[in-house]
């Protein structure tokens, strides 16, 4: 086994106990990128050698007994729509090429502090725009289990990184289900906390009332552990609440009987893959072994997820994307006759045919005259799709569903039709729309060998509950955990 | 779908809003797309929402206030750094109007 | 048909605070090197976040509840969305339909006929201001421009009027008191020129019979209050030509040109933008406390028409003289702090409503920055007082005074420009006069009043008004007794 297999806290507890150093780790995991990513393509800036020095760095504190911050050593990719000072940050979008931001987000500097490594940025759909990661304009990121199949979006890159051992964990973003979803397809955990958790400064805007950062791991425990460092108050976004970050790794040290698990009846109607639905009744058997007391619930309002989401996601994102306009960073077209044609080529030319239908859909939804009917109507609904959530969390402490209706799909398959792309986020948008928490980790596999996810949904700020009905999953899951052997060759000719 | 709920004009007017164009093939592919999703979208027409307040925020909390402190600016140098417009420190556009 | 003139007003202040509305950079902004007072916020760099500045806040709400508005305990922030390179974001978070304070009024008087009028605020809201545009050279020839993005996201206060104003001379009235009472809330230094206060206006006529209101134009760029005068005087006076012509009036913005004198087309209402106005993700409803919303309105500083009415009772002096007096703040310090120094107020108030604004006006000097200070001031009429300088001396030692900022002594000093207060020399003068002018002695001594005026002219002549009259007057009577 080499390094770059271990999860975040392995690593942790094997530098302290100095049988590892974090040098080794970052070496392993480099030589892991050098090895797959030409195939798998997580990865659109490695930053190899800072990282090897700040290895260095922690291996003195080791050797001089210093005392080490939770995350000394541990590797962290980092998707790339998350500012990171002096290092380019893209969004995976030709607009923001060469883009290199004079400051950290939040969450950098807090990861930085507990001692992680930023070893890269990550491949992602344009502006988190997609479920596939086909929309970065830097090319598609290759699923580890399958390389003819996307690894989900929009966090595509972080997911595979992980998956392939590329890193011990990575950051990505949700907006409808951009961490989930890809956690999903690729075998991993991903967490989507609550709307407010972990500050927002530095995460470059596509939906600003839907979009929350989270942790991507190889387990729960990795989860919380990430989570712990990341949440809390910041006083530059005042979205950001002000509240207590508990000790996640505790809480999960506790069992779940006589925990009050729904499961919403219509996320098991239309469109639902069999085999997804069969790996999932086989969890909440397992959820029923652990003293948990099942009981279908409902959710009515479920059907409208997706309309409002996009309505409102798109109507933010067309004023949080007015910004690319070619005046102060990023592309400029080379040629243009005046202001107005100088903005239009650039916006042309930079964004992607999805980010401009997005954009198009919510300057729609704003425009004069059609407010009322669009935004404000998504608006209203939007009220419907929370007081579900609020009512059923009256009744249950969580919610248990499927993650994604199906395994990963096969690249190019949804790409020409946009309405049949933005419905493999149906068991996910609800959740930012209500602003509530929820965890995805894997629960089984399909035949043909393609990991299957499971959603676990809490009420807002709860997700000490989430974690711990996920870690006390994960220890009792009878389906044996397995790691995907990247087979090469095999895509080749699949590449646009 | 028969009726159409945005019109070719109507892109037009949208992208100009946008500051975007497109070649008039493109122009009809946005067209018939943004015309399927809104057709999907005349579902929440089924509900009534005539009493429903809007929901803009998620969360609800006591408004954080900066204090009025000042703090250091950016250096100049960085201001522009991603810019290869730039003129005497400022950033060069074409003239407006 | 009789036509009405309808004038509306929009303006903003700049509020007076340290840091900028969203950010930590400061608002000191004016003459600084161009994109040296940014920051990721201000700059709208992706990522980065507004949070408000509790000042800001405060000075909006001190603003709204002195103009009598009603605070809405829950306000919202709005993204105001369009292109335009000084805003670097391509949307201004401003307030739309929930602004901070609505529902207010002012009072403005009239001299004409002593009336009062009761002006309408539909409300008083926050927004960020924009960035800065530079041509360098001739605007025509140039092919590009230059942005500057100090300014950005600076504090504006939004007010506005209802279309109250039935004439430009009674908007540059309330736009003269809106300063004055601004200053009074230490919320805005009011300078129009450097663009701290700034005003647009909506002009319209109407049948003066008709309540429904004529098509407007919007008025913009009037950098003084005797601009915004001479603009909507403009206006009014070519939406009338082109009624009385059959004209049809469109709704359009039109900019002032203050060098030719006209208002000339920006743009029609067709080219109106869709701003597409939603709330802002980014900032929670705004919510006041109703306590502090009090403890504002209790700590309110004494605003220009109490002190107006103050200047009246304590100082004696008549409401002509309180009303100049109070309408900037910093005329009504200088007052207050010269009357601290010299009890006669009238006095004061003549010199500093005479001479001192005429060569404030003259050399376009702000009152702060007057070379002559209220002690200098103060110092100088206390040696007309003591009998050293004369009133008419006086006016030319004052002239240097402005020249120089020197004391009045120091000038009446250095120049010897004093008056005799030696008796042996006045009366060696008055000696002459009496000699030269038998007729005009023998005239007083037969009683004529009349003749004892001119000798005593004569006197000041001969002496270039460096006599005391009063001195003259009596000593003259003396002598031409002893004859």
């Amino acid at each position: 086994m080499t390094l770059n297999q271990l999860t975040a806290h392995e690593a942790v507890n094997l530098i302290k106990k100095k049988r590892i150093t974090a040098y080794e780790i970052m070496q392993d995991i480099f030589n892991q990128i050098d090895k797959v990513d030409n195939l798998i393509k997580a990865f659109l800036f490695i930053n190899r050698e800072e990282a090897l020095k700040q290895a260095k760095e922690i291996d003195k504190k080791v050797k001089n007994g210093e005392k080490l911050p939770p995350l000394a050593g541990v590797a962290v990719a980092i998707k790339d729509i998350i500012a990171t000072r002096g290092t380019e940050t893209t969004c995976g979008s030709k607009i923001l090429k060469g883009f290199i931001p004079p400051y950290n987000a939040m969450v950098i500097n807090k990861l930085r502090e507990a001692g992680a490594i930023i070893i890269g940025k990550t491949n992602m759909d344009e502006f988190a725009m997609g479920s596939s990661t086909e929309n970065s304009a830097f090319g598609p990121t290759y699923n580890p289990w399958d390389l003819e199949r996307v690894p989900g979006g929009s966090s595509g890159g972080s997911a595979a990184a992980v998956a392939a051992d590329e890193t011990l964990v990575a950051l990505g973003t949700d907006t409808g289900g951009s961490i989930r979803q890809p956690a999903s397809l690729c075998g991993m955990v991903g967490l989507k906390p609550t709307y407010g958790r972990i500050s927002r400064y530095g995460l470059v805007a596509y939906a600003s009332s839907l979009d929350q950062i989270g942790p991507i791991a190889k387990d729960v425990t990795d989860c919380a552990l990430v989570m712990k460092v990341i949440s809390g108050h910041d006083n530059m976004d005042s979205t950001s609440v002000n509240l207590e970050v508990p000790d996640y790794l505790k809480s999960c040290q506790e069992g779940i009987e006589e925990l009050k698990v729904g499961v919403p009846k219509e996320y098991f109607i239309e469109g639902i893959d069999p085999e997804v639905k069969a790996a999932l009744e086989k969890a909440l058997k397992i959820f029923e072994k652990l003293g948990a007391r099942i009981e279908e619930a409902s959710l009515p309002h479920t059907e409208y997820s997706l309309p409002t989401y996009y309505l409102i996601a798109t109507a933010e994102a067309s004023s949080n994307l007015a910004r690319y306009d070619g005046v102060q960073y990023g592309y400029r077209a080379e040629e243009y006759e005046d202001l107005s044609s100088m903005y239009q080529k650039t916006r042309s030319e930079g964004f992607g045919s999805e980010v401009k239908r997005r954009i198009m859909l919510g300057t729609y939804a704003l425009s004069s005259g059609y407010y009322d009917a669009y935004y404000l109507k998504a608006q209203k609904v939007r009220t419907l799709i929370k007081e579900d959530f609020d009512k059923v969390f009256s009744k249950y402490d969580i919610l248990i569903t499927p993650t994604s209706p199906t395994p990963a799909f096969k690249l190019n398959e949804k790409v020409s039709d946009p309405l049949t792309m933005y419905l493999s986020d149906i068991y996910t948008i609800p959740i930012n729309l209500a602003g509530i928490p929820a965890i995805s980790l894997n629960c089984g596999y399909s035949k043909s060998n393609l990991p299957i996810g499971l959603q676990i949904i809490g009420k807002h700020f709860s997700e000490e509950t989430i974690l711990r009905a996920a870690f006390n999953f994960e220890q009792n899951n009878e389906v044996e955990k397995k790691k995907p052997s990247i087979k090469p060759a095999k895509h080749k000719g699949v590449k646009k | 779908m028969t009726e159409k709920i945005i019109t070719k004009k109507e892109v037009e007017y949208v992208a100009k809003l946008a500051k975007l164009e497109f070649n008039e093939e493109e122009k009809e592919e946005f067209t018939s797309q943004l015309n399927s999703i809104l057709d999907y979208f005349k579902k929440l027409n089924e509900l009534d929402t005539e009493r429903v307040e809007p929901t803009a925020y998620v969360i609800s909390m006591p408004n954080l206030l900066n204090e009025d402190k000042v703090k250091p600016s950016l250096p100049q140098d960085e201001v522009l750094f991603n810019s290869k417009y730039v003129k005497k420190g400022y950033f060069k556009v074409p003239k407006i109007m | 048909m009789r036509e009405e003139v309808v004038i509306g007003l929009e303006i903003h202040i700049q509020l007076m605070t340290k840091a900028k509305m969203f950010c930590h950079c400061s608002t000191d902004y004016i003459g600084k090197e161009p994109n040296t007072n940014t920051c990721p916020v201000c700059l709208g760099l992706p990522g980065s976040l507004p949070v408000l500045n509790k000042k800001v806040l405060e000075f909006a709400i001190r603003t709204a509840v002195a103009l009598n508005c009603e605070i809405n305990q829950v306000s919202r922030f709005h993204r105001k969305n369009y292109f335009y390179p000084d805003l670097p974001k391509a949307y201004q978070i401003s307030q739309y339909d929930s602004p901070l304070g609505a529902s207010g009024y002012m009072e403005i008087s009239l001299p004409e006929n002593k009336e009062k009028r009761r002006i309408r605020i539909t409300r008083v809201h926050l927004e960020e201001d924009a960035g800065k545009l530079i041509h360098e050279g001739d605007i025509a020839s140039s092919s590009y421009s230059l942005v500057d993005y100090n300014r950005c996201g600076i504090p504006l206060a939004e007010i506005v009027t209802e279309p109250d104003f039935r004439s430009p001379e009674e908007a540059r009235i309330f736009l003269v008191k809106l300063r004055s009472i601004v200053q009074h809330l230490g919320v805005c230094d009011g300078n129009m020129e450097e663009g701290s206060m700034r005003c647009d206006a909506n002009v319209s006529l109407r049948d003066a019979k008709s309540s429904t209101l004529g098509t407007k134009a919007e008025i913009k760029n009037m950098n003084s209050f005797k601009a915004v005068k001479k603009a909507l005087q403009f206006e009014v006076d070519r939406q009338k030509k082109l009624l009385a012509e059959g004209i049809e009036i469109i709704q359009e913005t039109r900019h002032w040109d203050e060098s030719k004198s006209v208002t000339i087309l920006m743009r029609s209402k067709e080219e109106a933008h869709d701003y597409r106005y939603f709330p802002e993700p980014d900032l929670l409803p705004l919510k006041v406390d109703l306590k502090m919303v009090e403890e504002i309105r209790r700590s309110l500083p004494e605003l220009p028409e109490a002190r107006r009415e103050r200047f009246i009772k304590n100082y004696q002096i008549p409401e002509y003289d309180a009303e100049i007096l109070t309408s900037s703040k910093a005329l009504g310090d200088f007052y207050e702090k010269a009357a601290s120094l010299y009890s006669h107020s009238k006095v004061l108030s003549n010199w500093i409503m005479g001479e001192l604004m005429r060569y404030l006006n003259e050399n376009k000097v702000e009152i702060e920055d007057s070379p002559i200070s209220p002690e200098k001031l103060v110092g100088m009429l206390k040696l007309i007082d003591e009998g050293i300088v004369s009133g008419k001396m006086a006016k030319g030692i004052f002239e240097k005074m402005f020249k120089t900022g020197k004391d009045a002594s120091k000038i009446v000093k250095e120049s010897g420009i004093t008056q005799i207060t030696d008796k042996n020399e006045l009366f060696a003068v008055i000696d002459i006069v009496i000699k030269e002018n038998p007729r005009s002695v023998e005239d007083f001594s037969e009683g004529k009043e009349k003749a004892l005026h001119y000798l005593v002219g004569q006197v000041m002549h001969y002496t270039k008004g460096r006599a005391k009259p009063g001195f003259v007057f009596e000593a003259l009577k003396q002598r031409i007794k002893k004859i």
